[in-house]
């Protein structure tokens, strides 16, 4: 899983995708998540950070990050998996 | 003698294909030789020209949208004014006005000064009170009638000949020719601008418009004129030209003496085939092609300045007859920088 | 340390016409609290979803009405719309604030004689009495509010037969400038309908003319149609005073004046456009005291001011099923309160609250209800923050018409809770069993 290299990702949260034009914005635990994709650590590993920081329980927590990853692949900003 | 420092904030930014008056108001007060002013936007959307106008506007805050209701804009406006230590608000919206009449004492408490009609005088000249308005004060309407569903508008259609006008509550008009048209229109502007739908005679003849201002004591402080030499499909004028024709100044004489009205207005009349002059439309505030009048000689956004400053103005006694405005669209350049800074922080 | 608060992932696309969360965020402030009762622990102990009154807010509506008419004008009667809002605590509170009781049917009349109302307290309106309710309204001293002529001449007929009198009333519709025209109630002014019935009235020894009713439609925004209607009531007055030598005791200007909802149509919140009491009592009294009747002769008015009371006061809380993205792209949240529940969702753009905080960043968002029918939408788009499953969220003035117009379907009805003024928690209605939508039903034998 990773975010597509030309995505353009600035700090306070907004997204631009060049190929298509089009841009976003995100709220913090988005931005979180799309630092750690970014970052290159896997969705085992985000799931764990993300659990260890927020008062959420393991289901709901993967519910919706499967979610929003699906929103980003919605969205063409992720890389076709191989 | 130095020029007066005030903080000015102004809605209307949408300098698009039918502009909104934000950025010639700016125009006219940037070119005061009495006023220092500091302009700040006042933006519903991110795409509005005027944020991005930075020898006009020196800062822009995004704001909620009137239909948010009128404290969730108070609350933003406080925001604003604990950065910017505002003076004024000019709002330039008709949308907005309800709202903006609804905070002038709050607004006043908290330092900001206005100058608008009040909301009597804003309701009464509303499109579907129009013919109430013209029996009141003895002018001439075109019949109108207020609709609130299709069938509504067929009961009323059966009674009238084709062309007719159909005109959103707030904004937007349209010229329908038979009922299918009138009915797709119908649904078009209660889907943007709500109920009701006004049903309107059509009256043939020439468009010619005034900008007016008033004190508030039935004194026209400003009047120009002007034919619409150009109309693009959305019926804005693209280009026009100054007149003189003192029975358009008796009636604005007329309507601010008898009316009180406080503020920027702008008059839609026609002369119609038989040369009488009917009254179609009173917009409650300044209307975008004011430039002209600042062009030749009245500026009038100054003047609305210095009034809502407490300074006094005397009226304006002539401007340049013949003077014309042609209206361009310009592609500026922006930075995604700008773009993203202005859609999370709000403010640019 | 503690954890945080989660907040669900959200990316939202950028287009044209949406504000951002400098623009909406204040809007949607979360409502952990009503009345000073935390939220959580309502839906906790009373279960989701959940029907809230405050009493504080009614009592304080009926103060600010009460007070906005008494000191333009000199006797003004509140009576409750009891199709507003029946249930028996509710109306309670209003007649103890001294409201007497507007009923449109022989089964609110019971309720309101149930609720200790005197049967002369009790006005009775509506075009669907029947022949024994008009029997008993006359016997109790009731005022009959004469709908149609078909009603005066059986209510004479029973007073003639029966020997005994009856106090009425006629509701009058009119032209008052207004579309839509509510001229289905009533005897009409223009074309002499109400005039006739009113000498009718007259000459009936067994019937006693008290007053003068309209009722000019509902969710009235403008309040220079009261001054119209009110207007031409006293004019009516005037004229029975001129030809008969007789006072009516009363004008009754029914209901109609608007809560702070906004409806849907319309552009502007209905927060900022909806009229005060005191703008709609200017225009109602300044009418009756500049008309012609002479002012030691002026009648009482009376209010059947129903909504604009308590819809403020009521609350629906309900809890989060799921979320959805349509095909569209848009947001779709599923929440445990239907149409069945809430069926003012039809014609309001209700506002809605999560219980708890949230970030402000706010998307586009569907909230359908869990009905499982395509009209089960209680708002169709608006702002809202990411909300989860098991999130709550409470929707604001819901109190007029939502109980008295709900409907059993597929689910058991909710409890309804009061907050009394000294923060109690009341249950008023227990929420529905199996046993109370079955008890009635009877089975044949041979499906036994």
């Amino acid at each position: 899983m990773l975010i597509k290299e030309n995505i353009a990702l600035s700090e306070n949260g907004f997204v631009f995708n060049p190929s298509t034009g089009d841009s976003f914005t995100m709220n913090n635990t988005g931005k979180e998540v799309i630092m750690m994709i970014k970052e290159g650590k896997d969705l085992n590993r985000i799931t764990e950070l993300m659990a260890e920081k927020y008062d959420v329980d393991r289901n709901t927590l993967e519910r919706y990050l499967a979610d929003f990853l699906n929103d980003l692949n919605v969205y063409n900003l992720l890389e076709e998996e191989k | 003698m130095s020029r007066r420092k005030v903080t000015v904030a102004v809605t209307g930014l949408n300098n698009i294909d039918s502009p909104g008056p934000g950025i010639p108001v700016i125009r006219g007060i940037r070119e005061s030789a009495d006023l220092d002013a500091r302009i700040i936007g006042l933006a519903y959307e991110h795409l509005e020209p005027g944020i991005y106008m930075k020898d006009l506007v020196d800062k822009t805050y995004m704001i909620p949208y009137p239909a948010e209701g009128k404290d969730a804009l108070f609350e933003r406006l406080m925001e604003i004014h604990s950065k910017e230590a505002l003076d004024i608000i000019i709002p330039n919206f008709d949308a907005e006005l309800f709202s903006f009449i609804k905070l002038e004492k709050k607004l006043a408490e908290a330092g900001i000064k206005t100058y608008l009609p009040s909301i009597q005088q804003f309701e009464e000249r509303n499109k579907s009170n129009l013919s109430a308005y013209g029996d009141k004060y003895g002018i001439t309407v075109p019949r109108g009638t207020e609709v609130f569903s299709i069938q509504d508008m067929n009961n009323t259609l059966r009674s009238m000949n084709y062309p007719v006008m159909v005109k959103g509550k707030y904004y937007d008009a349209y010229t329908a020719h038979s009922f299918e048209q009138a009915a797709s229109y119908f649904e078009k502007l209660t889907a943007k601008w709500g109920f009701p739908v006004i049903i309107q005679e059509y009256i043939r003849g020439t468009e010619v418009n005034i900008v007016a201002l008033g004190d508030g004591e039935g004194n026209l402080i400003a009047c120009v004129p002007m034919r619409k030499q150009y109309i693009t499909d959305k019926g804005k004028a693209w280009g026009g030209i100054t007149i003189d024709d003192d029975s358009l100044h008796q009636l604005a004489r007329k309507i601010f003496s008898l009316t009180k009205w406080k503020g920027g207005m702008e008059l839609e009349l026609i002369r119609s085939s038989s040369n009488e002059l009917y009254l179609i439309e009173i917009n409650p505030r300044i209307p975008a092609w004011v430039y002209l009048a600042v062009g030749a000689g009245q500026n009038i956004p100054e003047a609305l300045v210095k009034l809502t400053l407490g300074i006094d103005v005397k009226p304006f006694t002539r401007y340049d007859v013949g003077k014309m405005f042609v209206r361009y669209s310009y592609d500026m350049i922006v930075d995604l920088e700008l773009f993203s800074r202005l859609t999370t922080t709000g403010e640019l | 340390m503690s954890k945080q608060l989660f907040e669900r992932p959200t990316i939202t696309r950028l287009t044209p016409g949406v504000p951002s969360k400098h623009g909406a965020a204040s809007v949607i402030a979360p409502m952990p609290l009503i009345d000073g009762v935390k939220v959580d622990d309502l839906i906790d102990q009373f279960g989701s979803p959940l029907y809230i009154f405050s009493e504080r807010e009614m009592r304080k509506s009926m103060e600010e009405i009460k007070r906005a008419f008494s000191v333009r004008y000199h006797k003004t009667q509140m009576a409750w719309s009891y199709k507003t809002n029946y249930l028996d605590s509710i109306c309670r509170i209003f007649h103890q604030e001294g409201s007497w009781a507007e009923v449109v049917s022989g089964f609110e009349y019971d309720k309101a004689i149930k609720n200790g109302v005197k049967g002369e307290n009790i006005i009775f309106n509506g075009p669907g009495k029947s022949a024994s309710d008009l029997e008993k309204a006359a016997r109790n001293g009731s005022f009959i509010h004469i709908d149609h002529m078909d009603e005066l001449f059986l209510l004479s007929d029973i007073c003639n037969s029966k020997e005994i009198e009856a106090r009425v009333a006629l509701r009058v519709n009119m032209d008052i400038g207004i579309n839509p025209r509510w001229d289905r109630f009533g005897l009409n002014y223009e074309n002499g309908e109400a005039w006739d019935a009113i000498n009718r009235i007259m000459i009936n020894p067994r019937l006693k003319l008290m007053g003068l009713h309209t009722h000019i439609g509902t969710y009235m925004m403008s309040t220079d149609s009261y001054r119209i209607a009110a207007t031409k009531l006293a004019d009516l007055a005037y004229n029975i005073s001129v030809k008969f030598e007789y006072y009516i005791a009363y004008i009754d200007l029914g209901g109609g004046f608007a809560s702070r909802n906004t409806l849907k149509g319309a552009y502007l919140s209905g927060e900022d456009t909806t009229p005060s009491f005191d703008e709609y009592a200017e225009a109602i009294t300044s009418a009756l005291i500049n008309s012609r009747i002479r002012p030691d002769k002026l009648p009482t008015l009376i209010l059947e001011t129903g909504r604009a009371i308590i819809d403020n006061a009521g609350y629906l809380a309900g809890t989060v099923i799921a979320n959805k993205r349509l095909s569209d792209g848009k947001r779709a949240t599923i929440i445990d309160i239907g149409v069945n529940i809430l069926f003012t969702a039809f014609w309001y753009d209700h506002k809605i609250h999560p219980v708890n905080s949230h970030s402000g960043l706010v998307e586009e968002t569907a909230i359908f209800g869990p009905l499982c029918m395509n009209i089960d939408v209680v708002r169709s788009s608006l702002m809202f923050p990411a909300l989860k499953r098991g999130d709550r969220i409470v929707i604001t003035k819901t109190g007029a018409y939502n109980i008295t117009q709900s409907q059993q379907f597929i689910n058991l009805r909710p409890a309804i809770v009061l907050i009394g003024i000294n923060r109690q928690v009341h249950v008023i209605r227990q929420a529905e069993i199996l046993d109370d939508i079955v008890k009635n039903e009877l089975i044949p034998d041979y499906l036994a």
